[in-house]
């Protein structure tokens, strides 16, 4: 059994699901579900309020129940710090500056057709993928 | 209260849905943006599942007067493509694409004890400070 090829269905129910949670949030509190901006306002003061809390707690129980309930979570990444570091505050300044991150824009703000989320969107994967091509000249694999 | 329990719901399921199609999973989503590699197009059917829920589903919610339990929807209005959301588009990108990690999948991680997504969280945190930095200086 090949993984890759049965995990269409995984992503297409994954994301049905992270799309569920944004619904949930529209519906319920009327509010985005952009990780990088919720994620953010906790750490000011002013505008850290408490479905913020819950709605980042929930993501973090998630996992800690998945992983006490059910199996260990894979997490294959890169163990080079210098990069992790880099990584970390070009994520963490870019989504701040772009205003949104893979769910704010890729998923909320596609689902509204919203032109600034299309650009965004568009422009985070062209980087991503041009940084993945460079990472792999870098490495001599091409 | 009922408002932010279901944020929290809102968060169980998201983190759910990230760990189900292992977009929590740095290598799965490298795999997505390595195109000249072995392509790995698992984050397209993420998004096909995703964008399809919430396209439908943000249509019906949203021809509510308001939300369940808020006053009003809180629905950002700029529709301006500026300098600022190309260059941090340009910025988040590099940084996805050298890690495999975003915001929400990080807090996912974080969840294992992984000593690399706790270092990534504390970069992001910083570079996000470092962003509001820049703000109360204009």
């Amino acid at each position: 059994m090949n993984v890759t090829e049965f995990f269409w269905l995984n992503g297409l129910v994954g994301g049905a699901l992270i799309g569920l949670a944004a619904v949930i949030m529209m519906l319920s509190i009327g509010r985005i579900a952009g990780v990088s901006s919720i994620y953010a306002s906790l750490f000011r003061p002013k505008s850290a309020l408490v479905w913020q809390w819950t709605f980042i707690g929930g993501i973090l129980s998630s996992g800690l129940l998945y992983q006490w309930l059910y199996r260990p979570i894979a997490v294959e990444i890169n163990s080079n710090i210098f990069l992790l570091i880099v990584a970390g505050l070009l994520v963490g300044f870019g989504s701040r500056l772009g205003s949104g991150c893979t769910s704010g824009h890729g998923i909320c703000g596609i689902s509204r057709l919203s032109p600034r989320s299309l650009v965004a969107t568009a422009i985070f994967i062209g980087a991503g993928v041009l940084t993945i091509l460079f990472m792999r000249i870098v490495k001599g694999d091409i | 209260m009922r408002g932010a329990f279901l944020a929290f719901t809102a968060g169980a399921v998201f983190g759910l849905g990230l760990i189900i199609s292992e977009m929590a999973n740095p290598k799965r989503v490298q795999g997505f943006l390595d195109i000249t590699g072995q392509w790995d197009p698992t984050l397209v059917f993420v998004m096909v599942g995703a964008l399809i829920v919430t396209g439908l589903g943000y249509k019906l919610v949203l021809k509510r007067e308001k939300p369940l339990f808020a006053q009003d929807f809180s629905i950002p209005t700029n529709k301006i493509i500026d300098r600022n959301l190309l260059i941090g588009a340009v910025l988040f990108g590099i940084g996805w694409g050298l890690s495999g990690l975003c915001p929400g999948p990080a807090v996912v991680g974080a969840s294992t004890g992984s000593l690399s997504i706790l270092v990534f969280i504390v970069a992001m945190t910083a570079g996000m400070r470092a962003f509001e930095l820049t703000q109360k200086n204009t």
